[in-house]
C-alpha cells in the first residue's frame, strides 16, 4: 500500500517538473530523464549481488543487467552533459 | 543493521538529488547544474549499493560496470551532435533491457512471490523488453542501418494479436504463481518481438516521439522492478521519469499534430500519396543569384533542417548570417518544433555553432513574419515547410503545423538532390512560382554564397 502512495506522488512530481519546459530544452530533458532511469543500475547490482554464485545462468543474466544498466547511466550522463554544455557557453 | 540504514538513507538523498536535478534541467539557466546533481546522485547510489547486506559476486559486478560504463562513456563522448537522438535511443533501450533482465533473474531465482509482486515484475519485464528491442530498431533506423519503413500486411492486426498473446502469457505467469522456465522464456521472446514489430513500420518524423515514448516506458519498467526489489530510489526515479516522459511525449506529439495512436497505428508512408503529385516545374538558381538576392534584401529568414546539420554547415551558415547583418540585412532563424530529429535538437546544433538565442524563433513566434520577409532560405529542411500540410487533406502530413516559408517573397532551397523528404512525400513548395532550388551539399553551397556575399559588399 505504501508503495502505491510513492507511485502516485512520484507520478505527480514527474508531471510537475516537466510541465513548464521551453521547447529548446525538450531534447536535453529527454536525455536527462533517460540518464535518471539509469539508476536501474542499482537494481541490477542488487540482483547480481544476490544471484547464486554456483548458477551460471543467474550470473549471466545478472551480468547482462549490470552491463546494460551501467551503459544507460554512463551514456545518458555524457550525452546530456554535452548537450547542456552548449547552453552554458552563451551566458 | 547500520549498513542497511546507511544504504537506505543514501538512497533517500539520491532520490532528492534526482528530482532537484530534473527540476533544474527544466530551465536553460540552471540546466547544467541539474545534470551534475543527478550525476552525483548516481555515483552515490552506485557506491552505497556495494554495502547492501548479503551482497556477493563483487568481482563480476565491478567488471560489468566497467564494461558497460566505459563503452557507453566512450561512445557518448565521440558521437557527433547530429547523431545524439539515436544515442539517447540506444542508452534508453539498454535501461529497458536492464529492467527486463532484473525481472528475468528474479524469476530464475524464484524470488518473486505474491500476486502484486508477480504482476509488477511481469509488467516491468514486458515494458522493459519492448523498450529494449524497440529502441534497438529505432537506433538502427536513425543510424541508417535499416530501411526507413517496413510494414507487414495487416500490420495493426498483427500488433494487436501479438500484444494480446504476450499479455495472455504474462497473465499465465501471474496466475500460476510459480512459472515454468518455458513460460518465462516464451514471455520474454514474445515481448522482444513485440517491440520490434511495433517499431519497424514507424519512420521518419515520428521517430522522436517513439523514442520519447520508450523513454517513458523504461522509466515505468524501472519503477516496477524497483518495487519488486524493495528499493524506493528506483521506484521514485522510475515513476518520475515515466510521468515526465509521458508528458514530454504528449508535448512532442502535439507539436507535430499527430496523436500518439496515429503514430503507432497509422505511420506516415510515402506511398499514401501515390498518383497526385504536385504539378509545375522545379526551378534552379545559382549560389551567386541566391547570394545577391539575400545581400540586397531587407529581411531574411533561415529555416534550418536536419540536412544542414548532417552537412555540418551550421558554422558556415552563421558566418554568412554575420556577413549579411554587417550589410544591414535583418536575419532570423525559424525553428520547427521537430527540426532536426527531436524537439530542441536544432537549437542545440545552432547553439553549438554560436548562434545567439535572440536570433532563434519558434514556429508560433515567427510564422506571421514570413509574409514580410524578402527571402526565406531553407537549408536541408523539407517536410516542415511543405504547404500540403495546410491544404491537402489526403496527405499523410495534413494538419502538421508547418513554417510558412512559401509566404515569403522569394524562397531559396538548398537541397542535396531532387529526392523527396524524410517522410518520402513530394514537397509542393519546390514547385511554387517564388521558389528556387540550389543543388549541392549545404556546406559547399553556403561557402560559395559567403564568397559571393563578400564580393558584393
Amino acid at each position: 500500500m505504501e508503495a502505491l502512495y510513492i507511485f502516485m506522488l512520484a507520478a505527480f512530481t514527474g508531471y510537475e517538473v516537466i510541465a513548464r519546459v521551453p521547447v529548446i530544452l525538450h531534447t536535453p530533458l529527454m536525455s536527462g530523464s533517460n540518464f535518471v532511469h539509469g539508476v536501474v543500475l542499482v537494481g541490477a547490482m542488487v540482483v547480481l549481488g544476490h544471484a547464486d554464485p554456483e548458477d551460471p545462468l543467474q550470473l549471466a543474466i545478472g551480468f547482462i543487467a549490470v552491463v546494460l544498466g551501467a551503459a544507460n547511466a554512463a551514456g545518458g550522463y555524457v550525452v546530456t552533459e554535452r548537450m547542456l554544455a552548449m547552453f552554458i557557453k552563451k551566458n | 543493521m547500520t549498513a542497511k540504514l546507511l544504504v537506505d538513507a543514501s538512497y533517500f538523498v539520491v532520490a532528492v538529488l534526482f528530482i532537484l536535478g530534473l527540476k533544474a534541467m527544466a530551465s536553460p539557466v540552471t540546466a547544467r547544474k541539474g545534470i551534475v546533481w543527478a550525476g552525483i546522485g548516481m555515483v552515490v547510489a552506485t557506491l552505497v549499493t556495494f554495502f547492501t547486506p548479503g551482497m556477493q559476486n563483487f568481482g563480476l559486478i565491478i567488471l560489468a560496470i566497467a564494461i558497460g560504463g566505459v563503452a557507453a562513456w566512450w561512445s557518448g563522448k565521440v558521437v557527433k551532435m547530429t547523431d545524439m537522438p539515436q544515442m539517447v535511443a540506444i542508452y534508453n533501450g539498454m535501461g529497458g533491457g536492464a529492467a527486463a533482465a532484473i525481472a528475468a533473474l528474479e524469476f530464475a531465482r524464484g524470488g518473486v512471490h505474491g500476486v502484486v509482486f508477480t504482476t509488477l515484475a511481469t509488467l516491468g519485464a514486458l515494458i522493459g523488453a519492448v523498450s529494449f528491442s524497440g529502441s534497438c530498431v529505432a537506433f538502427a533506423k536513425l543510424q541508417g542501418l535499416m530501411n526507413k519503413a517496413w510494414r507487414l500486411p495487416a500490420q495493426n492486426a498483427v500488433n494487436i494479436v501479438l500484444a494480446l498473446v504476450t499479455i495472455l502469457v504474462g497473465v499465465g505467469i501471474v496466475v500460476s504463481g510459480d512459472p515454468t522456465p518455458t513460460q518465462i522464456i516464451t514471455f520474454f521472446v514474445l515481448s522482444l518481438v513485440l517491440g520490434v514489430i511495433i517499431t519497424l513500420p514507424i519512420g521518419g518524423a515520428d521517430m522522436p516521439v517513439v523514442i520519447s515514448l520508450f523513454n517513458a516506458f523504461t522509466g515505468l519498467a524501472v519503477g516496477f522492478e524497483g518495487y519488486v526489489l524493495g528499493i524506493p530510489a528506483l521506484i521514485i526515479a522510475g515513476i518520475v521519469v515515466g510521468a515526465a516522459g509521458t508528458l514530454l511525449t504528449q508535448l512532442m506529439a502535439k507539436a507535430m499534430n499527430r496523436p500518439i495512436t496515429n503514430i503507432l497505428f497509422s505511420p506516415i508512408t510515402g506511398e499514401a500519396q501515390a498518383g497526385s503529385g504536385p504539378t509545375g516545374t522545379m526551378k534552379e538558381c545559382s549560389a551567386m543569384d541566391a547570394a545577391s538576392m539575400m545581400r540586397y534584401a531587407q529581411k531574411v529568414i533561415i529555416v534550418p533542417g536536419y540536412g544542414m546539420a548532417v552537412a555540418g554547415a551550421q558554422h558556415k551558415v552563421y558566418e554568412m548570417t554575420k556577413l549579411l547583418e554587417e550589410a544591414g540585412v535583418e536575419v532570423k532563424f525559424a525553428i520547427h518544433p521537430v527540426a532536426g530529429r527531436m524537439p530542441g535538437h536544432m537549437n542545440v546544433l545552432l547553439a553549438e555553432a554560436g548562434v545567439p538565442y535572440e536570433q532563434i524563433f519558434d514556429l508560433e513566434e515567427i510564422n506571421e513574419e514570413f509574409s514580410q520577409a524578402d527571402v526565406a532560405l531553407v537549408i536541408g529542411a523539407n517536410d516542415v515547410v511543405n504547404p500540403v500540410a495546410r491544404t491537402d487533406k489526403t496527405s499523410p502530413i495534413y494538419g502538421m503545423p508547418i513554417l510558412n516559408a512559401d509566404k515569403a517573397q522569394n524562397v531559396i532551397v538548398i537541397k542535396r538532390g531532387k529526392g523527396a523528404g524524410y517522410s518520402g512525400i513530394e514537397n509542393a513548395l519546390f514547385f511554387e512560382e517564388n521558389c528556387r532550388l540550389c543543388y549541392g551539399s549545404a556546406q559547399g553551397v553556403v561557402s560559395e554564397m559567403i564568397g559571393h556575399v563578400k564580393s558584393l559588399s
